[in-house]
């Protein structure tokens, strides 16, 4: 993956966001507090919201570039989104809901395809039920699967863990581990909690209050502290 | 009931449903924009629509009378170039019906928007779904309950509208007279047995559609 953020500005509520970055490794994260402006970044990549100015690249295609006027739709940029909540369709079944996003290959491609990922996310067995009585991290799992069948060139992870116990936590971990080493797809990994980033991602960008603080590998920045907990080097 | 009674609650009940089929596409239209756009004009429009719920039902009666008759803007133009009338017709028990209920269809639909979750259509446009496909396979369908429930309401309305008909339309046996319509005239005449059995049937109609848009909540609540 080559994910170019340049010259991104937007101003939010309470500060500015902005950033001059570019991910180069397979899973990326951003790390910071609650309401450092993280979400925005990642809405601002899928083209959920416009930037007062930005340069945003993926793999040398721009999606967006305000000083030419370029700014490709949602629909059309590839872009996979998991969001905290997972956010399913809440009419319609889980079945449904994995064939929302999913391209019309010849049959047997797409059979594959569908079967391939309900399998390695083990979520066989919900297809038929309604989303609303799936636990949170059953939920988690069939909003994976879904971006992942719209066959994404880069998949969004919005603080997926955040709503669950630790418990489950642990247990979602080694999906989401599946999902980098069998699919390969690039992902972005947005989240405050540095054993998640240790745990998944190649390079990570910390930001607080809408600014970038550092880049690099999770094992620069990281160092651990309370075992098995990680924490930020020299804070934020 | 005699055949002249039956006509006459088949007739309300035709024109109410007619009426309301009539407002919800430009019902359901401008709810959306109401509750998702921001653009110029948007609280001048919401007031104009909200007007008929506040205004006298004959005040806007008499507004439609002026521009659907015949000399009047709108009834002048489609006269001409249709030939039709609107004005004491059936067309006009329609549009005074529809005129008085859409401010609730409106209402009702509006408030459904406001209650889907943005996110879920924005997740949509990151699975390739274009605008079309996103508001008839996500934002409508979580805002159906809401548009029925406001649809009841206005059929409701029209099934009961009264002063503004007898100014656009009349009360014009067997052509423009409808339930309400029917009761005053009988009231009037002093055939209180006559007008009760038609309020009979219209205190019966208008239970079988609140009955109905509760079991509908119900049905939409266990699935």
């Amino acid at each position: 993956m080559k994910l170019r953020l340049h010259n991104v500005r937007l101003p939010l509520a309470h500060f500015v966001l902005e950033l001059d970055a570019e991910f180069t490794g397979q899973v990326a994260a951003i790390f910071g507090p609650s309401g450092a402006g993280k979400t925005s970044i990642l809405d601002l990549i899928a083209g959920l919201r416009r930037a007062q100015s930005a340069q945003i690249e993926l793999d040398g295609r721009a999606l967006t570039d305000t000083g030419h006027d370029v700014f490709v739709p949602t629909r059309q940029r590839g872009v996979g989104y998991v969001p905290q909540e997972g956010a399913l369709f809440p009419h319609l079944s889980v079945l449904h809901n994995l064939q929302y996003g999913a391209p019309r290959h010849p049959v047997g491609e797409s059979k594959s395809q569908f079967g391939h990922v309900v399998e390695m996310l083990e979520i066989g067995e919900l297809v038929n039920r309604r989303p609303q009585s799936l636990s949170g991290g059953e939920k988690q799992r069939v909003a994976l699967a879904r971006a992942l069948l719209s066959s994404p060139r880069l998949l969004l992870l919005d603080e997926p863990l955040a709503a669950l116990d630790q418990p489950l936590k642990l247990k979602i971990m080694p999906y989401l581990q599946r999902v980098r080493d069998e699919f390969r797809v690039p992902m972005i990994y947005v989240t405050h909690n540095a054993n998640e980033v240790m745990a998944l991602c190649d390079e990570v960008l910390v930001i607080d209050q809408g600014k970038q603080i550092r880049q690099g590998a999770p094992g620069d920045l990281f160092t651990a502290s309370d075992e098995p907990q990680f924490v930020l080097k020299n804070g934020l | 009931m005699s055949a002249q009674e039956v006509q006459i609650v088949w007739f309300t009940a035709r024109v109410a449903a007619l009426s309301t089929v009539l407002i919800l596409p430009l019902g359901i239209a401008l709810a959306w924009l109401l509750a998702r756009r921001d653009w110029r004009g948007k609280s001048v429009v919401e007031t104009v629509v909200a007007l008929p719920l506040v205004l006298p039902p004959v005040a806007t009666g008499l507004l439609l009378l002026k521009l659907l008759g015949r000399r009047g803007p709108l009834g002048g133009f489609i006269y001409q170039h249709f030939g039709l009338d609107i004005v004491f017709t059936w067309r006009g028990v329609v549009v005074a019906a529809a005129v008085m209920s859409f401010p609730l269809l409106v209402r009702a639909a509006r408030i459904a928007f406001q209650e889907v979750n943005p996110r879920l259509e924005q997740i949509a446009s990151t699975l390739g779904a274009g605008f079309t496909r996103v508001f008839f396979t996500v934002t409508l369908p979580l805002a159906a309950r809401g548009i029925v429930a406001g649809a009841l309401l206005a059929f409701s309305r029209a099934l009961g509208e009264f002063g503004a008909t007898i100014l656009v339309a009349g009360n014009i046996p067997g052509k423009t007279q409808t339930i309400s319509l029917s009761i005053y005239t009988l009231v009037q005449l002093g055939h209180d047995v006559d007008a009760l059995r038609l309020l009979s049937v219209s205190v019966g109609l208008a239970f079988l559609v609140v009955w109905g848009s509760e079991l509908f909540y119900r049905r939409r609540d266990r699935a």
